[in-house]
């Protein structure tokens, strides 16, 4: 479902000097549906840099990353955005959204996006924020007040809304309790039980060794000059 | 899949002076896409251009004609991919109050301060031919909810208004005849941040629920990063990046770029 | 008696020339402002300067002329402008309609019915129809040159919303032919219908704004309106209080302190002829 093929990365600063800084070099991966796979490493190897390159974030120089049959290097624009929305999910650590939307509406869009009507797409909003023990009362409410651990929780009803075939996850049971963890590990259990092709980066040592068929080293991609 | 609008080659220039050169890009349908820069970048003038209020000294905007209906007396070999520049004038402004809509920055020069909001919101109605009064009326009240004004405001003059139902109701007058391309002048300029965030999200409910393409011209990155799902960097009058929003904001690759990225003070 | 000083009726022949000129065009194009060189006339703007100059065009020796302002042939604004042309043209002048062979007018159309061979003048103060939601006039003339008319029934739109009906109760707009929108000048409404398919020439000159514009005889001018608010030519709901007709355009008069008030005829030819003739409404002397 994931595969990615000599992927290489670089950051040029123009206004520091034009100092170019090599981060991923010839990386390879493959991702089976089903199959969930941690990526690891110490800090600044470029775990989160890897997984921002295959969902699109940031730019890949060279190299392929194929998510079912489209590249992401050479995709348009407009494939990418329909690729995300319907085949690529990606839960990240913080959630941006636009001010004053109602958490129910937030949890919902991405079944929006999608053509479904209200009704069905706030049902399974419902569902999933009753399921992560969101409080009723806080729905109607935007999640920009919200502590940082429900942010966290609606963040991840988000993700799981619609039933992507590929999902990233950036540290999804960081900053929850032990309760609503295990409700979050059981999510990303069912979404590999039902064939997603799961990326993950987890400091949760026993999260991942619970969920995950394989770990990657992303230090192995670093490239030598900087290593 | 046919692009809603195909810019060719818009280049404007003011005498020696560059508005904008040789600007090219795709808009697909449903694609809202964010054009960026600083004052003078051009942004504007290239905004005119397409939108037909300035003539390009050269270059090409296609757009995608719609099929007139069956029984239509127009002539049904015209449609189709058809450049607007060259387009008569009458067929361009007749284009500019159906399938186009224009939001200026300011709601003023948008929409006619001495008309009530429901007159407002009725004229691109009575220019393609309404002549019922109750089904204009209840278009009117209809467009009013839809952009979260009170119907009772509907005999009420703009200049009643705040500055953000101003700008809502410059929404509802150029939405109402079910356009399928948006032009956007910084649309938020002006306006206080909150009024900012609801006006936001009325856009993204309208741009998803009726299917619009839009280009939005806009200094404020929060804002095509909230709205565009591609934007187009421009600097002196010339496209220097384009690419998807999430990944020029985050990981812009031109050194202006990476210049007006770094320098949005954080709150 | 001709003023001997004076080119017959009162302007050069160049400057009648131009006129004509401009009248032909309107004429050609019903419904569509021509712009003309509106000359000083001695007699301030607001009084008939446009009339006066098309008059003085289309006036010849052999021609009898009527003056009316708001129906009236007595009033000042009537009366002087016909003195001006017996004086500087030297042609006949008469209150009979029937009478007359050029009917120049401020604000009214006789109530008989015109025939051919007649001409009749509007005084115009405001010959655009567009100009109180438009303000700028090359907009203006681009809106007309392409149809563009939406605007006019936001106008309309207005009042029914403001007042729950179309309140425009003068100088309401038609569309001429099926294609230029018209302001017919301030007439009352009640008028609107009489301009349509007349026998007689109808001429308008606004002499600040320099604009002429016509219907040839038998040009079709629909008023403006909704499906829903039809449009509708009202007069005040009373018989005249001389003559006592019931189709004509009422004027109200005040008679005393009290309260006292009485309806009569705008058309003082018309309800002369009717007194004449027999007719005696419940104010007759």
């Amino acid at each position: 479902m994931i595969t990615l093929t000599d992927v290489s990365k670089t950051f040029t600063l123009h206004n520091q000097g034009s100092a170019v800084i090599a981060v991923i070099d010839k990386a390879n991966l493959t991702v089976a549906p089903g199959e969930c796979v941690a990526l690891t490493g110490a800090s600044g190897a470029g775990k989160s840099t890897l997984m921002r390159m295959i969902y699109g974030n940031y730019l890949t120089q060279s190299g392929s990353i194929r998510i079912g049959d489209v590249d992401l290097v050479q995709a348009q624009p407009r494939d990418v955005i329909a690729l995300r929305r319907a085949k690529l999910g990606y839960v990240s650590q913080f959630l941006r959204v636009v001010p004053r939307v109602p958490t129910l509406d937030v949890v919902a869009e991405p079944l929006r996006v999608l053509g479904i009507p209200a009704p069905a797409a706030q049902d399974r909003a419902r569902a999933l924020l009753t399921q992560l023990n969101i409080p009723q009362r806080l729905w109607g409410l935007s999640p920009t007040t919200f502590s940082g651990g429900e942010q966290q929780r609606v963040n991840i009803a988000r993700g799981f809304a619609h039933p992507y075939p590929a999902l990233l996850l950036d540290e999804p049971t960081a900053s929850l309790d032990p309760h609503n963890r295990e409700i979050v590990l059981s999510l990303i259990a069912d979404a590999k039980a039902r064939g997603a092709a799961i990326i993950g980066i987890f400091h949760d040592a026993e999260a991942r060794d619970r969920l995950c068929d394989r770990e990657i080293d992303v230090g192995a991609f670093t490239p030598q000059a900087v290593a | 899949m046919t692009p809603l609008l195909s810019v060719q080659g818009i280049t404007k220039h003011y005498g020696a002076h560059i508005g904008c050169a040789d600007v090219s890009f795709d808009l697909y349908p449903g694609e809202v896409m964010g054009i960026v820069g600083e004052s003078g970048s051009g942004k504007s003038t290239l905004l005119n251009c397409m939108a037909g209020h300035l003539a390009p000294d050269a270059g090409r905007v296609v757009f995608d004609t719609r099929k007139p209906s069956e029984g239509d007396a127009a002539d049904h070999e015209n449609h189709g991919p058809r450049d607007t520049v060259t387009m008569s004038e009458p067929e361009r402004r007749m284009l500019s109050r159906t399938d186009w809509a224009f939001v200026h920055q300011h709601a003023r020069d948008g929409l006619r301060m001495g008309v009530s909001a429901g007159g407002n919101v009725g004229e691109r109605l009575m220019a393609v031919g309404a002549r019922n009064y109750a089904s204009i009326r209840d278009q009117a009240t209809d467009w009013l909810g839809r952009v979260e004004i009170d119907a009772g405001r509907i005999d009420d003059r703009p200049t009643t208004f705040s500055g953000g139902m101003q700008q809502r109701l410059q929404i509802a007058r150029n939405l109402v005849t079910g356009p399928r391309l948006v032009f956007m002048d910084e649309p938020t300029g002006g306006l206080d941040v909150s009024v900012q965030a609801r006006l936001l999200d009325l856009l993204r409910g309208l741009v998803r629920d009726m299917g619009l393409s839009a280009i939005i011209v806009t200094h404020d990155l929060a804002v095509v990063r909230l709205l565009a799902d591609r934007i187009m960097v421009m600097k002196s009058g010339r496209v220097v990046e384009s690419g998807l929003t999430d990944q020029v904001l985050d990981d812009p690759q031109h050194a202006y770029s990476q210049l007006l990225v770094s320098s949005v003070l954080q709150v | 008696m001709t003023d001997q000083a004076y080119n017959f009726a009162y302007l050069d022949e160049q400057t009648k020339r131009m006129i004509r000129r401009a009248i032909l065009k309107g004429v050609a194009i019903p419904g569509y402002q021509v712009p003309f060189a509106s000359r000083e006339m001695p007699m301030p703007y607001g009084w008939g300067t446009g009339g006066v100059q098309v008059s003085a065009a289309v006036l010849t020796p052999d021609d009898t002329l009527k003056v009316i302002d708001q129906g009236a042939d007595d009033t000042t604004n009537a009366v002087s402008i016909r003195s001006f042309f017996e004086r500087t043209a030297g042609v006949a002048t008469t209150t009979a309609t029937r009478a007359a062979t050029v009917i120049q007018t401020r604000h009214r159309i006789p109530e008989e019915p015109l025939t051919e061979g007649q001409i009749l003048v509007y005084q115009v103060p405001i010959p655009e129809p567009l100009r109180f939601l438009e303000p700028r006039e090359s907009e203006t003339r681009k809106m007309h040159s392409l149809e563009e008319y939406g605007l006019m029934h936001v106008k309309l739109y207005e009042d029914i919303s403001r007042h729950g009906h179309i309140a425009t109760s003068y100088a309401y707009p038609v569309k001429v032919e099926g294609r230029y929108v018209m302001d017919p000048s301030p007439i009352p409404k009640f008028d609107n219908p009489k301009l349509s398919g007349t026998p007689a020439i109808q001429l308008f000159g606004a002499g600040r704004e320099q604009r002429i514009y016509a219907l040839p005889p038998y040009t079709q001018a629909v008023s403006l309106d909704f499906d829903d608010h039809p449009f509708t030519p009202s007069k005040a709901d009373h018989p005249c209080g001389l003559c006592a007709a019931t189709e004509s355009y009422l004027d109200e008069v005040i008679t005393d302190d009290q309260g006292g008030r009485m309806f009569v005829c705008s058309d003082t030819d018309y309800c002369t002829a009717r007194q004449a003739a027999g007719h005696k409404g419940k104010d007759a002397a």
